[in-house]
This record gives structure tokens, C-alpha cells and sequence, in this order.
């Protein structure tokens, strides 16, 4: 059973003028499937190489190299939560901040809540340090944060990559 | 004295992320120019400027841009470093955010001196914002025809703007590891030579230059050479292989200070001027006990050194790394420098590339130790155990192929050297970070 839509494959090959190479595609193409599906399954590995003109390997080693991509073990919940934990965070309050939502989701970073309403994770530096603490739902950064206002944001937000 | 911004002159002007308001403002002035002059002369006057990477090496741009091969048949890649992921660095970020135009003019400009016809901007995922508004200026210029085929009416100039989106991985900042990652593959660094500008993006010559560095080239064109040297620091006289420090920089200023954030100055300012005249003074009334200079790459100046000039010379004197992206991290006299030194060797840890073993393991073996200390468990020996490895992994000992492991080692071998007291009353009061400690982690 095919896992990319048309819809899907249409989106990469839009992608295709852009580079010299088929490979260079693989990354947009990993973000497209991961949008639409919580994460990338072995199967769209598989055509996403066809497509491509790569052996799947070549395209699960990208995918495996990257923080963001999740495999069909671990699909994302529908919403998304990172929370930066490098220095200047950590300075302003960003180990508690990331412990505390740890406590309130019920989860480890990493995990996604029983529901699978939420993923929670720990990010590196997110480049708004003037913000610190901060963390980033979807890929909009949010910061200085308290946990509850987090998790009032986690409420309100819709589905995110 | 007070210093008019100019890479930052747009900041909070209603719009100027359009194109029609960047225009009124002045902007495309410096493309039109440049377009008057021919390649070679665009990369003279860069050339003479004294431009320097703002990317974190501070190469000269100019001379980077001259190691293109010769009348090389193309096609040449630009390559814009957009993944920004210096722990306290966000300068590139308010760039593209605030003044999206104003960077790819700088682009525009840079493609048509080194004859590149197509750019990548590589941006780290994170900067969905910067994303919305780069690819709006991008849209918003091809349809202007500042973009596309013969820009501004001029046959023999095509460009084409792509952004590419990261997936999370400090390692695409360095510039080979970005290359490999714009072709689809892990990110690992590539050993150096060939020079990407010899041999880099699909095996073209490519050249790599930071948002900052770009937008810079932007005003050099406009207002000239002489102008970008008028500001910032000329080369040390006592030391020959310092170029100057010319032009002016954004610098981030974050961690404990009153007011964090990112202010345009003259390069050469020193970090006490930043915390007290641009950060608000340290937060809480408190004093402070360590600063970083440049992105947690460089190292640590102590309290009795914050009056060290932030040019690229400045903080080697004082055993930094180097400037870096001039990021500013304030560490107040109540924190712990076991607790700062562990988070910098886990953020290490956690972005090497694994590809050399010195650096993957000796990353992870620092950090172990830290771990370790900070449980209460530590040993004197401990603290020359974390030097040996400090001093054994990087470029500058020769044992790995990007600097990512130099920038791992620099913070490890000053917070040693400047604050070893702290370290041994830690371990020998039996102190424990218990409450600060790390969360467990699940499937990362
Ligand atoms: C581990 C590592 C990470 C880097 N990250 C970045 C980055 O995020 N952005 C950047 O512009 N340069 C980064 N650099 C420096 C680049 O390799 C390269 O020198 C720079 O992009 C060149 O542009 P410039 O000459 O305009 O500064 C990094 C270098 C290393 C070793
Ligand atoms: S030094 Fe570290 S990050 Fe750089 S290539 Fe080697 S293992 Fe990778
Ligand atoms: S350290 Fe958290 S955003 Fe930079």
C-alpha cells in the first residue's frame, strides 16, 4: 500500500527544479511526510527513494541524522512542544521550566502524552536567548515562559509540524 | 558619542519587511550600484572594506570570494548560513525577521561579484518566522525583477533564491556539514582542502557566507569602502596577523542582565560596556562572576576581564577562542561554573557529528565527568582528567576535522584555568547540583 498521496508526491517534485541533484530533495521531502503523517514510515522511506532515484538507505540515514524526523515507532502527538535547555535558558529558569511540564504532561522529553494530544521535547538553543526561557510549539518561538502559560498555549494551539 | 545603527536603521519601521517600503527607504540603491560595476570590482571594493566573516571565523570575505576558480565554466553556488545555533546567538535571526530586503540585497550583490546563479539560504528549522518573511522578500523580488532572468534589465545577470529548511542539527552551521546537508545527506563535515570554494555544493565551487556578513556587503556597496573602515578597530600593531576589525556588528547580549537583547555597535566595544550601557547592568543587583564573548564556543572571561574589546582580536588575548558570533552570555555570581560547564559539554555532546571518535567520545566523556561532580561524586584528579581530553580534541591539536570539538574544548580549558578554585571546593565540600540536575530522557 502506497503512503504518499499524490497530493504528497505532487509537493516534492515541485521541489525538484530547485537542485542539480534528486538527493538534495530529500530533506523537503522528509518534512512534507512528516507534516502530513505525525512521521516518516518505513514504507515512505522506500518511495521516497524511488522517487528520488536512491537506495532506501541512503534515505533512512537522513532521516536518522536529524532530530526533527520521527520514525513509525515514535509518531508525534498533534502538537508539538520544545523546550530550549542550553545555557542562557538554563541561566533564566529552562531546566525547571522543561521539568515542570515533564511532571505536568506525564512524560519523559521525548514521549508524547497517553492521549497523543502532546510531544514533548528538548531543543538546543533556539536563537531567542532574549527570551529565555523559551520553547517553540510548532516552529513559533515563545519566550520568557512560565509553565502555565505554556500550557495554556498548548491548549489553544492547533495541530503543529 | 552615540552610534546610528545602520544594519539595524530599519528596526521597527511599519513594514519595511515589504519591499515597496524597504524601496522609499533607500533600499536596492547599493544592487543598482553594483550592477554599474563590473564582478571584479564589486569583490575590490569588498576587498578593501576588510569585511570579516560574522559567521564565527572572522575570514576576510573579500579574499574568500577570490579563491573561485578563474573563468570556471559554472555553475557557482551561494550559500547563505542561515542555521544560526550558537548557544546566545540570535543576531541573524532579527536580521531576516526585521529587514528581510535588506539581507538579500546583500545576497543579490554577493551572487553577481562571485557569479554565482543560484543561492541557498539555509535556515535552521527553528526560524519558521524567518522563513514566512525570507520567502515573502524572495516572492515579492521576482516579481519585481530583482530575481529571475536578467535582473534589472541586465542580460547576462540570472539568479535564482532557494530557502532550505533544516531539520535540527547544530553541525549544518559548519560550512561543509551545510553542504552536505543541502545535498540530502547527514550533516558531516567534509575534510578541508578542497576549500568549498574549489569544491563545494554538488562538487561546484560554492561560497558560504553568513546573513550578517551579506547584509554588510549590502551597505559596503552603498556607501563605501572607506566608510565600512572608518568604523571599528584597526589591526593591532603588535600582533601581524590581526586584519582589523572593521565595521559594525550586531551583539547579543543575554543570561543575567536586566534588559537581554541584540544592539549594533561599532566592533571593539568591551562586554562591561555592553552589560552596563546596552543590558541594564546584571540582573538583581547582583555582580558578575563570568561572561561569555562570543557564543559558548569561545570560552569564559572572568569578572576582572570584561574590560577586554570585543574585536576579533580582543578576546584572544585573554585566552578566548576568538570573538565567535559575538553572543554575550551573563553568568551571575550566585550560579555554579560546574553546573554553566556541564551544560556547555552536554550541548557538545549532544550536536557532534560522531563522525571523529576524539570528538564524539572525548564530548561525551566531559560531560560524563561533569555528571559525575555534579552528583556530589567527583574527584580532584577529575579536573586534569577533563584538561587531557580538553587539550586532545580539535583542529588545533589535529585530531578531528571541524572545530566543532575546539569549541567544546575552549569552554572546558578557560573555566579550568579561571575559576579552578570553584571546581575543587565543589568537589571537596561534597557539594550536589541535585535540584538543577538534568530530566531523564526517553526516546531521544
Ligand atoms: C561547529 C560549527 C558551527 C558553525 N555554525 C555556524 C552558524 O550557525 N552560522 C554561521 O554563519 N557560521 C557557522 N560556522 C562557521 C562556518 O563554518 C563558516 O565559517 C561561515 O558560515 C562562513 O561565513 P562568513 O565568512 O560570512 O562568516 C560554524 C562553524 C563550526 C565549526
Ligand atoms: S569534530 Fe566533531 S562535529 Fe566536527 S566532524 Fe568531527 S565529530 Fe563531527
Ligand atoms: S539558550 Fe535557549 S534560546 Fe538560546
Amino acid at each position: 500500500m502506497a503512503v504518499l498521496t499524490e497530493a504528497m508526491r505532487e509537493k516534492i517534485r515541485a521541489y525538484l527544479p530547485r537542485y542539480p541533484s534528486k538527493q538534495a530533495v530529500v530533506l523537503p521531502a522528509l518534512h512534507i511526510v512528516q507534516d502530513e503523517l505525525r512521521c516518516v514510515p518505513l514504507e515512505a522511506v522506500r518511495e521516497i527513494a524511488e522517487m528520488l532515484d536512491l537506495h532506501p538507505a541512503q534515505v533512512q540515514d537522513t532521516l536518522s541524522f536529524y532530530g526533527f524526523f520521527r520514525d513509525e515507532q515514535h509518531p508525534l502527538g498533534r502538537k508539538r512542544v520544545w523546550v530550549c535547555r542550553s545555557l542562557t535558558c538554563m541561566l533564566r529558569g529552562g531546566e525547571g521550566l522543561l521539568r515542570d511540564l515533564a511532571a505536568r504532561l506525564g512524560v519523559h522529553p521525548g514521549e508524547t502524552t497517553a492521549d497523543g494530544q502532546v510531544t514533548l521535547e528538548f531543543a538546543e538553543c533556539l536563537g531567542q536567548c532574549e527570551g529565555a526561557p523559551c520553547l517553540m510549539i510548532g516552529d513559533e518561538v515563545h519566550g520568557p515562559i512560565t509553565t502555565e502559560q505554556a500550557l495554556e498555549l498548548l491548549n489553544r494551539a492547533e495541530a503543529t509540524p | 558619542m552615540t552610534y546610528e545603527p545602520v544594519l539595524l536603521r530599519n528596526r521597527g519601521v511599519p513594514d519595511v519587511q515589504r519591499l515597496e517600503v524597504y524601496r522609499q527607504r533607500g533600499g536596492y540603491r547599493a544592487l543598482e550600484k553594483a550592477l554599474r560595476m563590473s564582478p571584479a570590482e564589486v569583490v575590490q571594493v569588498v576587498k578593501d572594506s576588510g569585511l570579516r566573516g560574522r559567521g564565527g571565523a572572522g575570514f576576510p570575505c573579500g579574499v574568500k570570494w577570490t579563491f573561485l576558480p578563474k573563468d570556471h565554466p559554472g555553475p557557482i553556488y551561494l550559500c547563505v548560513n542561515a542555521d544560526e545555533s550558537e548557544p546566545g546567538t540570535f543576531n541573524n535571526r532579527i536580521l531576516m525577521e526585521e529587514d528581510p530586503h535588506q539581507v538579500l540585497e546583500g545576497i543579490i550583490i554577493s551572487a553577481y561579484a562571485t557569479r554565482a546563479s543560484t543561492a541557498y539560504i539555509y535556515l535552521r528549522y527553528e526560524y519558521g518566522r524567518c522563513f514566512r518573511t525570507m520567502q515573502r522578500a524572495v516572492d515579492e523580488a521576482y516579481a519585481a525583477g530583482l530575481l529571475g532572468r536578467n535582473i534589472l534589465g541586465r542580460s547576462d545577470f540570472h539568479l535564482d533564491v532557494y530557502l532550505h529548511r533544516g531539520a535540527g542539527a547544530y553541525i549544518c552551521g559548519e560550512e561543509t556539514g551545510l553542504i552536505e546537508s543541502l545535498e540530502g545527506k547527514r550533516a558531516w563535515p567534509r575534510i578541508k582542502p578542497p576549500f568549498p570554494a574549489v569544491e563545494g555544493a554538488f562538487r561546484k565551487p560554492t561560497i558560504v557566507n553568513n546573513v550578517e556578513t551579506l547584509a554588510c556587503v549590502t551597505h559596503i556597496l552603498d556607501r563605501g569602502a572607506d566608510w565600512f573602515k572608518s568604523i571599528g578597530v584597526p589591526p593591532d600593531p603588535n600582533n601581524p596577523r590581526d586584519l582589523g576589525s572593521y565595521g559594525p556588528k550586531l551583539y547579543c547580549i543575554s543570561g543575567h542582565v536586566n534588559n537581554p537583547c541584540c544592539v549594533e555597535l561599532p566592533l571593539g566595544v568591551t562586554a562591561r560596556q555592553l552589560i552596563e550601557e546596552h543590558g541594564g547592568g546584571v540582573w538583581k543587583g547582583r555582580k558578575a562572576k563570568a561572561v561569555v564573548p562570543g557564543g559558548i564556543s569561545m570560552g569564559f572571561l572572568s569578572e576582572s576581564e570584561l574590560d577586554t574589546p570585543l574585536d576579533f582580536n580582543g578576546p584572544t588575548k585573554v585566552g578566548c577562542l576568538g570573538l565567535g558570533t559575538a553572543a554575550v552570555i551573563v553568568i551571575d555570581d550566585q550560579t555554579s561554573m560546574v553546573d554553566v560547564l556541564y551544560n556547555s559539554c552536554r550541548f557538545f555532546s549532544h550536536e557532534s557529528c560522531g563522525q571523529c571518535t576524539p570528538c564524539r567520545e572525548g564530548t561525551e566523556w566531559m560531560t560524563k565527568i561533569l555528571a559525575r561532580i555534579r552528583r556530589g561524586q567527583g574527584e580532584l584528579s577529575d579536573l586534569d582528567q577533563l584538561l587531557e581530553i580538553a587539550d586532545g580534541i580539535g583542529i588545533t591539536p589535529g585530531t578531528t576535522i571541524c572545530g566543532l570539538a575546539d569549541g567544546a574544548a575552549w569552554p572546558v580549558k578557560n573555566a579550568l584555568r579561571k575559576f579552578r578554585a570553584e571546581f575543587e571546593d565543589y568537589i571537596r565540600s561534597g557539594k550536589r547540583s541535585a535540584e538543577t540536575g538534568p530530566v531523564p530522557v526517553g526516546h531521544l
